[in-house]
């Protein structure tokens, strides 16, 4: 086992795990019963993702850290989510163009992971995969009708990818454990998903009327633990449960 | 516009269960179009695997009886139990009827 496997497992989980976070805070409070539902929906087969994903990284570790000790016992310089994942909900817009933008790259990804050379991984992603496809088919109707809506609600979603677009330059941006991953035949090249994602991006922004900002140089490394300041208060409320009553169990 | 224009309409839901089983209505859901309205019987009626396929139908198109009429409509089958086949004495050999 190499420490970029453990490191490169520890990044999809974790993304998969704050995102479904993020969602979950949605629970109670979503503009309509159904939606509600649907990203709790969401937030539940995400937090499924992490489990798969963080067990597998912990056995490969070989320290004796399970899904639990690593989703609730890690701070969060040792969370390696994308900086994208933890960015606040916001609006019903922002949450929406968040999940539009990395559903999208899991997609891509997903998609390239099932020819892993890790077959665990390769069938994690398969399953992913299928969940990932109705997550797209959610953001993506989400934003052209908001996009494609009111003044007011096409303002909204607007300004959230304005908001947000700066943090998908991490998305594509390989590092060493990227690139260690693409040699072994474990993970995909990580700018060559760019094209495909972008143009499925691109396909709902136009349908949406919805106009594609700049692409900005980003100084957020959530994949080595440097984190926008969003992820602590996240973390404070997740892990609370377990950093007050060590060990509790349901 | 009115609080009821504001609303999103209400659409019936029909669940398939299993191939070859009939829909069979589970409930209703709001949504603003037919589309969404799938999502929604989706992410509402199908989180326990109860069904592979779904079909939805406008609230507003749905043609009711009266209850009025009730006793107009429903009353004269009452006395005609002849109409269930529960008169025939079926041979042992008949298997799966």
């Amino acid at each position: 086992m190499s420490s970029a496997h453990f490191r490169y497992l520890l990044r999809l989980g974790d993304t998969s795990l704050i995102v479904g976070q993020r969602l979950g805070e949605w629970v109670g409070h979503g503009p309509a019963l159904e939606e509600d539902l649907g990203l709790a929906n969401l937030s539940l087969d995400l937090i499924g993702q992490a489990r798969l994903l963080l067990t597998y990284a912990g056995e490969l570790e070989g320290k004796g850290c399970d899904e639990d000790q690593l989703a609730y016992l890690r701070d969060g310089v040792d969370f390696c989510n994308v900086a994208l994942a933890e960015q606040p909900n916001g609006d019903f817009a922002c949450t929406v163009v968040r999940q539009l933008l990395i559903d999208a790259w899991q997609l891509e990804l997903y998609e390239q992971l099932q020819h892993s050379s890790d077959r665990r991984l390769a069938a994690i992603a398969a399953k992913a995969l299928k969940e990932t496809q109705y997550h797209f088919r959610y953001s993506a109707s989400w934003t052209v009708r908001l996009g494609d809506g009111t003044t007011e609600s096409h303002g909204r979603v607007q300004s959230a990818l304005d908001d947000l677009w700066r943090f998908t330059a991490e998305l594509f941006t390989a590092d060493d454990v990227d690139q260690e991953m693409a040699a072994r035949g474990i993970g995909p090249q990580l700018d060559a998903l760019r094209p495909k994602w972008l143009a499925r991006i691109d396909a709902v922004l136009e349908e949406a009327t919805l106009k594609r900002p700049a692409d900005a140089p980003y100084p957020w490394h959530g994949k080595s633990g440097r984190h926008t300041e969003h992820l602590g208060y996240l973390l404070a409320e997740m892990q609370f449960l377990q950093r007050a009553y060590p060990g509790a169990q349901w | 516009m009115s609080a009821q224009e504001r609303e999103w309409p209400l659409f019936e839901v029909f669940i398939r269960a299993r191939s070859g089983l009939e829909h069979k209505h589970v409930g209703s859901i709001h949504a603003v179009d037919a589309r969404m309205a799938i999502e929604h019987a989706r992410d509402v009626y199908t989180r326990r695997l109860e069904g592979v396929s779904i079909w939805v139908v406008p609230s507003s198109q749905i043609v009711a009886s009266d209850p009025a009429d009730a006793d107009a409509l429903f009353e004269p089958a009452r006395d005609k139990v002849y109409r269930h086949p529960t008169f025939y004495d079926i041979p042992d050999e008949v298997k799966n009827l």
